[in-house]
């Protein structure tokens, strides 16, 4: 076989799936494009721009300085540089909340943020919900129901969940769904992680 | 019968066989013991292996085992503390990832990576893996770089081209007349069709019933997407070792293959797996991440990070086949199942494994069966959770629901009539119960736009497990206990349950053990797949434990001037048994030992002649159908779940969940969508790829049944697969209730459910 574009032209027609003309002239004109891009289709980091630049930022109540580039999440900060790998990347575009972290109290995914975009402000990650050995309310509420299997996109949950609390001290089980709705888990925790936010709102409240 | 000897699956629905074997194992002097449920308990003989602890029986009591715990590792997991390979940094660590084709067939031509070796940091652009392109985004080169970003950029920037073939992306495409061939040496349909015979015999049953009912149900391919990714960080280490951190479900499995890829002795490599982020079937192999990144170590002389990107998770992490399958099921109006004849067709892209299993719970009479498997040009199958089986229990609940309604009769009594297993007997009653089944209206007889409905479906699995582990149990001098095996605790508990079943048989509180799994220079275990890692790991540490117990007793009965015999572990304390003023504490008792450590090795031996080898579940689901705008939302589930001796009841419970919430989501969200025309997957990434989420959660309840299975000593049995199988097809029953009539295929999604309302009022 010889010429690209048009044996897939060729062969497609050949194998009778297109029956009309329209879908044919579509699907042919994206198998040219990809031929022409010549490239397999990757991910697209934007990191034309080289050179670092250093920041400084509150990271769990340190200051802390760092050099990045342009082009880099608070994610990769945190994972690649920092070293602070509580923090997950499961999707790395918003889509599955694994990297949430508390910016100024607020959840943000940190796989959508750049680092440089963390400049003086207040990061909280997984890492530092705890104080000292003391669980924060949700982290012992998780432990307790369970609310956990493989454990991956547990950070990311308990970081929904404490910003959750943080503004509404009882939710309800619909609340909470909402709450946490930016969060995907696969082993299917979410029925423990319902339970394990009634403990940790009782147990903020200081119940027992 | 030796309790060395292999297992031997029981027919449990067969007395006769149970008491010939159950004779057999008495009649060489085993002792009685009690195993069961509740209303059925039985004594059968026993040959306790030598150096075992004889069985926990129906009845017994327990200190630690059974207490609802939380597990060990959980401080570890909600404080960000548990380390995955994706986690690991090591110093020196390059990055990789592959560099792939978006064709779903077609061959790689010419390949440029000078671009890509120009991006600052990149240290390997190269040819990896065949040219010769079988499924989208199939890899052809590898880069790596010291950074994750570098790593990406340079993959985008090698410039390829290729040739394009024509391709059979999709089922349908594979079976066309003039369908190109997926793999060249075979045509793209084989299996096995129906034996002549077996369908004479069905049609003359078929003649002989009221009814027979008829329907084909299809089921899409799902993908495992595990939230860690396949993949592994692999450090290759001068001449000739390895250590491998690998995301995986068989630490000895990767272990054997790492060795293999670096030619270096098995002995020589570690893989450690202490936390691994999901994996649901789809992670028993090294797989070419890790084998990727193996090689580029000891090419680079450094540490090498390569875990699949999410795309390529969807396209190369493995997948549920789909199914489609023809059904006809002969009944009689007393509720005789007869006649049952089934073709079932599937594809599990260019691996194999595809097709359904009709879980046969149910007596059909006379069976003919045909199956087959179509390779097509997508990512290979891997097993998922009870594979095969939640598709044929989706197409066999649907058709019986069918038959119960052609001769007028309830689905659940229709099911007990024909299913005499004894743990699902008690179930369908106690289920029924509890689940308001009395509450069910006839079906398709709700009024208004939304409609309820109320399914019931059955799971049976294996209770598997046997030899294939061996437990390191070490009590040191300051008292406190060690218990190790080098398997993988893949998120669902072994660990804490592994301890549990150590701080029981020594008498000590839970605090005072701790477990030691996911490191291969442990010793040996199995992979987990099948549900098994429990019911083989769990009896060896029960064994080893009380052999380091029986070493401490030994030491403390020489102090005593007694035997060993005489002395029990129990309440933190050693005890003399025949003299009660006499009692030590476990640390005292610790504090005698001549050396620095007891340590006792128990071995994994074969389970017991008498066990009957299935489990039992029955689950209910409750749904409302909007039938103006297609929605199913599972309004209320039930499963009762026999998994043997519960270790845990809070972590069983959550895997139980797990299996629900993964059911939800299967039969009504997840599809993986192949574009006809191009062959690649639309929906490759979280956002279009709809899993179910935190809103589309019933309320459930959980029920394990007590069973004592006479497996082993433990008598546990996995919960990885049984509460998968039924719930698709519960839910299905529930959505053919409110209707009055099934959605044939899964996953029932607003347009499925539209289309089957639409297809009704035309028909009628
Ligand atoms: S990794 Fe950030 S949302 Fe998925
Ligand atoms: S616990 Fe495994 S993904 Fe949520």
């Amino acid at each position: 076989m010889g010429g690209h574009a048009d044996e897939g032209k060729g062969s497609v027609s050949r194998r009778g799936f297109l029956k009309s003309a329209g879908v044919a002239a579509a699907a042919t004109s994206l198998i040219d494009d990809a031929k022409k891009a010549m490239e397999p289709v990757g991910p697209a980091p934007a990191a034309a721009v080289r050179g670092e630049t250093e920041i400084r930022f509150k990271l769990n109540g340190k200051e802390t300085v760092a050099k990045v580039p342009p082009s880099m999440t608070l994610l990769e900060l945190l994972r690649e540089r920092l070293d602070m790998t509580g923090t997950k990347q499961v999707c790395d575009r918003g889509a599955c909340g694994a990297c949430t972290v508390h910016l100024d109290g607020r959840t943000v995914n940190s796989c959508l943020l750049l680092a440089m975009d963390a400049t003086g402000r207040d990061v909280t990650t997984v890492e530092g919900l705890a104080v000292g050995d003391r669980l924060h309310p949700v982290q012992q509420g998780f432990v307790e129901e369970d609310a956990m299997q493989c454990g991956f996109c547990t950070p990311g949950m308990v970081m929904s969940c404490a910003a959750l609390l943080a503004k509404n001290p009882a939710p309800t089980r619909a609340e909470c769904a909402e709450g946490i709705s930016g969060n995907i888990c696969r082993c299917g925790t979410y029925l423990n992680i319902f339970r394990a936010m009634d403990r940790a709102s009782a147990l903020a409240k200081g119940g027992k | 019968m030796n309790a060395d000897d292999p297992v031997i699956p029981v027919d449990p629905q067969d007395p006769a066989q149970r008491r010939r074997r159950n004779q057999q194992d008495g009649a060489r002097g085993g002792k009685p013991f009690k195993f069961g449920q509740k209303g059925d308990v039985r004594e059968v003989a026993v040959n306790v292996p030598p150096d075992e602890p004889p069985p926990w029986q129906f009845g017994d009591t327990h200190a630690v085992v059974g207490q609802r715990t939380p597990r060990v590792d959980a401080v570890a997991k909600v404080t960000g503390k548990a380390r995955y390979a994706y986690d690991m940094n090591l110093p020196g660590m390059v990055w990789a990832a592959f560099v792939r084709c978006p064709h779903a067939r077609a061959k790689v031509t010419a390949v440029d990576y000078s671009e890509a070796m120009k991006i600052p940091g990149v240290l390997v652009a190269k040819d990896y893996g065949s040219k010769d392109i079988r499924y989208a985004l199939q890899h052809f080169g590898v880069v790596a770089a010291e950074t994750h970003a570098a790593c990406l950029e340079a993959v985008r920037a090698v410039k390829a081209t290729f040739e394009v073939l024509p391709h059979a992306a999709r089922m349908d495409q594979a079976l066309a007349p003039d369908a190109p061939r997926v793999h060249s040496e075979r045509p793209n349909k084989t299996g096995d069709d129906f034996r002549p015979e077996a369908v004479a015999a069905f049609e003359k049953a078929a003649q002989g019933c009221d009814a027979v009912v008829t329907g084909t149900a299809t089921t899409e391919v799902q993908t495992h997407m595990c939230l860690e990714p396949h993949g592994v960080t692999a450090r290759f280490e001068a001449p000739d070792r390895a250590t491998v951190w690998a995301s995986t479900q068989a630490t000895f499995g990767a272990r054997g293959e790492v060795a293999r890829v670096l030619k270096v002795p098995e002995a020589n490599v570690t893989v450690i797996a202490h936390y691994m982020g999901g994996g649901f079937g789809s992670k028993f192999s090294l797989g070419v991440a890790g084998a990727a990144a193996c090689t580029l170590s000891k090419e680079l002389g450094r540490p090498v990070k390569l875990m699949l990107e999410r795309r390529a998770e969807h396209a190369q992490g493995g997948n549920r086949p789909s199914s489609v399958q023809e059904m006809s099921l002969g009944v009689k109006k007393d509720g005789t199942l007869a006649a049952y004849k089934v073709s079932k067709t599937g594809t599990g892209g260019i691996g194999g494994g595809a097709g359904a299993a009709n879980p046969m719970i149910y007596d059909f009479g006379e069976v003919a069966e045909a199956d087959f498997e179509v390779a097509t040009n997508a990512g290979a199958a891997a097993a998922m959770r009870a594979p095969r089986h939640p598709q044929g229990s989706f197409a066999l609940e649907t058709i019986m629901n069918l038959a119960a309604e052609a001769i007028g009769m309830d689905p659940l009594e229709l099911r007990r009539k024909n299913d005499k297993h004894p743990i699902r007997a008690r179930q369908y009653v106690e289920g029924a119960k509890r689940f308001g089944w009395d509450k069910r209206t006839a079906s398709g007889s709700g009024k208004g736009p939304i409609k309820k409905g109320m399914g019931v479906a059955s799971s049976l699995w294996y209770a598997l497990g046997g030899r294939g582990a061996q437990v390191l149990c070490r009590i040191r001098k300051d008292g406190s206990v060690e218990i190790r095996n080098g398997a993988q605790d893949i998120g669902v508990g072994t660990k804490t349950i592994l301890a549990m079943v150590a701080a029981e048989e020594l008498g000590i509180p839970l605090s005072r053990v701790t477990p030691f799994l996911g490191d291969t220079n442990d010793p040996i275990g199995p992979a987990s797949g099948g549900s098994t890692t429990a019911p083989t790991i769990m009896p060896a540490a029960r064994t080893a434990a009380f052999m380091a117990g029986r070493s401490l007793r030994e030491i403390v009965a020489k102090t005593w001037d007694c035997g060993a015999d005489d002395l029990a572990l129990g309440g933190g304390k050693v005890i003399h048994l025949k003299d009660r003023s006499k009692s030590m504490t476990f640390e005292k008792a610790c504090a005698l030992m001549p050396g620095d450590e007891i340590a006792e090795l128990g071995k994994r031996t074969g389970n017991y002649a008498a066990y009957e080898g299935q489990t039992g579940g029955v689950h209910f689901a409750e749904v409302e159908v909007d039938t103006e705008d297609g929605t199913i939302a599972v309004t209320r589930y039930l499963a009762l779940q026999d998994a043997g001796t519960i270790l845990n009841p809070l972590t069983a419970e959550s895997q139980v969940n797990g299996a629900i919430v993964q059911g939800v989501s299967y039969a009504l969200f997840e599809e993986r969508i192949l574009d006809r025309q191009l062959g690649q997957q639309v929906n490759a990434d979280m956002e279009m790829y709809k899993i179910a989420g935190p809103k589309d959660m019933p309320r459930a309840e959980v029920i394990l049944t007590e069973v004592v299975n006479g497996a082993n000593n433990v008598g546990v049995a996995g919960l990885g697969e049984g509460p998968s199988v039924p719930v698709a097809a519960a839910i299905a029953g529930a959505v053919h209730n409110a209707l009055g009539f099934p959605v044939w295929s899964l996953p029932m999604t607003p347009d499925r459910v539209l289309a089957a309302i639409a297809g009704k009022e035309k028909g009628k």
